[in-house]
């Protein structure tokens, strides 16, 4: 069992809905990601994504663009996201995702990123522009080290990619409520909650919903049919202006609603 | 499975949300590539609008100045818009229509491509958003205003380095969030599968053309083609009807700027520096830094500096079927002002790269050796910025 199966596991037998919290590394710097990572856990966070910055992140709304943009000015690389894991794993066995786009991953080779991401304490990865279809020489690596590979679903994704998706998914489903890029807006989370209907049908694996959330009402609104939501741009926006404190409550404030609409 | 792959090269690196409208996109464009009333109604339009064929010049001045191989020009400048990217604004347009969509984004650098799409959005009566780098809006302020004048938006894109690789970025971030009703004309044979091969097949009448004009020029004997490469639509579409021509040697050109360093050049298969990465959607090569990051190009040429190039010329590269080259700012000046004075032609400064390569071309050949360049724009768009290199002022 990795450390992010146990985390749903526990969460499943305790009847609770998973937090997940995506922090661009090297945001506001490298020991203020740390700082927030710890601030993230401390509040209820289950699990993190560690953004791994890009020059060119397609998916991702102005407030993740700006981040990942400041973050390589600040001399952020793969290979010091890697360092701040091993960091967190000083006092955190919270389980961790790099988020990040392939090219980066590429760049620093599948084989030895993989291996490298086992060392450090990392429990998988998230590749926005690897979709199914391309992902199978990441998927390999993964699976050699015991690493997750997550993969997405969206209101769009048809029948038949669903059951593709499902045949291999691994560690949890990436559910995009809304078509479109990451960043905080009002949604309609009634599309995506039809996709995870059916997601459940064909397998066991967790669904978490992202895209658009930022309070407490959104995360309750958006976590009525998944295992886990998963909040980004909100925190990333208050980290990026040096408010950790407000980023925190607003983490404890989604924890709370979230168990309490639960219990 | 991965698709649209060119040996190793190409692929769909996009997000999840794309992937239905590429499908749709892929199963369209499937459909109609062989319909015959698709082609006609093509053909017309090229042919009626555009101003297809394009004329097959001999540069007899030119020539006579090289002492070398007969020189011709395919004129693709002399099409209505200024340039060949109006061959696969038209293409995609005609295949938007087919598929219900009601509007058009692009993407655009130079601009060029911009206008081409904004022209056909006009012509059919569709909405149109052309994004744009904002360092690139003001560098290209004449085109930005042909853009408004024939009715489309003009996004301006402020994120990352503001140039063309930002804007096509956000054009596929507001193709995710609209994928209902609207297709995006890309602009080059680049982006994720289906585009590289459709706009390919698009910009193949270059080729075909070429083919049929030379018959009657010299009888079927060419020896050399020259095109330049940005994301390399014009030369895809110039030798993908040679690509199984082995005594037709063909020539790449891609703009070295100021020099081999790092961001100063626009060279991704002729510079020993860069290496295959994935950038908007393809796995091709791409000018990147230690890390993995996309680095800003630079050419004095607005459509050449692009970071990424299309995945049909990587592995056209790596088979040695096109041999791709640099040719600097400053060569690309020369070329451009001679063919204003041998020939009274007024080349982008894109084409004057291809034009260019004459000159380290022509001494090794011999008289009754024929060349073809594609001279893929004309240059009124870029007589401003010639202008203050040579230390004019208009």
């Amino acid at each position: 069992m990795s450390r992010l199966q146990d985390k749903f596991n526990e969460l499943q037998s305790a009847h609770k809905k998973g937090l997940v919290i995506y922090l661009t590394a090297g945001i506001p710097d490298a020991n203020g990601t740390l700082e927030a990572v710890k601030t993230a856990v401390d509040n209820g966070a289950d699990v993190i994504e560690l953004g791994i910055p890009f020059s060119d992140p397609m998916a991702d709304g102005p407030v993740i663009q700006s981040a990942s943009y400041k973050a390589i000015q600040k001399g952020m690389t793969l290979k010091k996201v890697l360092e701040l894991v091993r960091e967190i794993r000083k006092f955190s066995q919270v389980p961790i995702l790099g988020m990040g786009y392939i090219n980066v991953m590429l760049n620093y080779g599948f084989e030895k990123l993989a291996v490298d991401a086992k060392t450090a304490g990392l429990d998988g990865f998230i590749i926005p522009d690897v979709p199914h279809e391309e992902s199978g020489d990441m998927k390999r690596v993964c699976k050699e080290q015991g690493l997750h590979l997550v993969e997405f679903v969206t209101p769009g994704t048809t029948d038949q990619r669903i059951s593709e998706t499902c045949t291999t998914a691994d560690g949890f489903i990436y559910c995009v409520s809304v078509n479109g890029v990451t960043g905080v807006r009002k949604i309609d989370y009634s599309p995506i909650n039809k996709v995870i209907e059916h997601v459940k049908k064909q397998t066991d694996t967790p669904c978490a919903v992202g895209f658009g959330i930022g309070s407490p009402e959104a995360a309750v609104d958006a976590a009525q049919k998944a295992d886990a939501v998963i909040m980004g741009s909100a925190v990333v926006r208050l980290v990026m202006e040096n408010k950790l404190d407000e980023a925190g409550k607003l983490i404890g404030d989604i924890r709370h609603a979230l168990d309490k609409k639960v219990n | 499975m991965s698709k649209g792959r060119f040996g190793k090269y190409g692929g769909q690196y996009v997000p999840e949300i794309v992937m239905p409208v590429l499908t749709e996109l892929e199963a369209a464009y499937e459909k109609y590539k062989n319909d015959p009333e698709f082609l006609a109604e093509l053909r017309k339009y090229y042919v009626e609008y555009a101003g297809r064929p394009t004329l097959l010049y001999y540069a007899e001045k030119l020539t006579k100045h090289y002492g070398g191989a007969k020189i011709f020009l395919k004129r693709e400048d002399l099409l209505h818009t200024g340039a060949h990217k109006i061959n696969n604004a038209l293409g995609q347009v005609l295949l938007a229509k087919r598929m219900g969509k009601n509007r058009v984004i692009a993407e655009t650098g130079a601009g060029q491509h911009g206008v081409a799409t904004a022209t056909v959005a006009a012509l059919f009566g569709m909405e149109c958003k052309v994004f744009m780098g904002a360092v690139d809006m003001e560098r290209q302020k004449l085109n930005v205003f042909r853009m408004k004048l024939l009715g489309a938006e003009v996004v301006p894109v402020t994120t990352g380095t503001s140039t063309l690789k930002d804007a096509t970025s956000e054009a596929i971030r507001y193709w995710a969030a609209h994928i209902e009703d609207t297709h995006y004309i890309i602009g080059s044979a680049v982006g994720p599968h289906p585009y590289p091969t459709m706009v390919r097949d698009f910009q193949s009448v270059i080729g075909r053309e070429i083919r049929e004009q030379i018959k009657e020029e010299t009888g079927g004997r060419l020896d050399y083609l020259i095109a330049c490469v940005g994301g390399g639509s014009n030369a895809i579409g110039t030798f993908y009807e040679f690509r199984n021509d082995q005594s037709v040697k063909k020539f790449g050109v891609e703009a070295a700027g100021r020099g081999p360093a790092v961001g100063d050049n626009a060279q991704t298969l002729s510079n020993p520096a860069s290496r295959p990465g994935v950038l908007h959607g393809a796995y091709s090569y791409l000018a990147q830094d230690e890390d993995g990051q996309v680095i800003e190009v630079y050419s004095i040429s607005a459509g050449l500096d692009y970071p990424g190039v299309g995945p049909e010329h990587a592995m056209f590269h790596e088979e040695g079927v096109v041999k791709y080259v640099g040719i600097n700012d400053k060569e690309a000046i020369d070329a451009f002002q001679l063919l204003c004075r041998e020939e009274g032609i007024i080349p982008a400064v894109e084409s004057s790269h291809a034009l260019a390569y004459l000159e380290k071309l022509m001494p090794n050949t011999k008289k009754d050796e024929v060349v073809v360049v594609t001279l893929s724009g004309r240059g009124d768009k870029d007589v401003q910025q010639v202008a203050k290199v040579l230390g004019e002022e208009i």
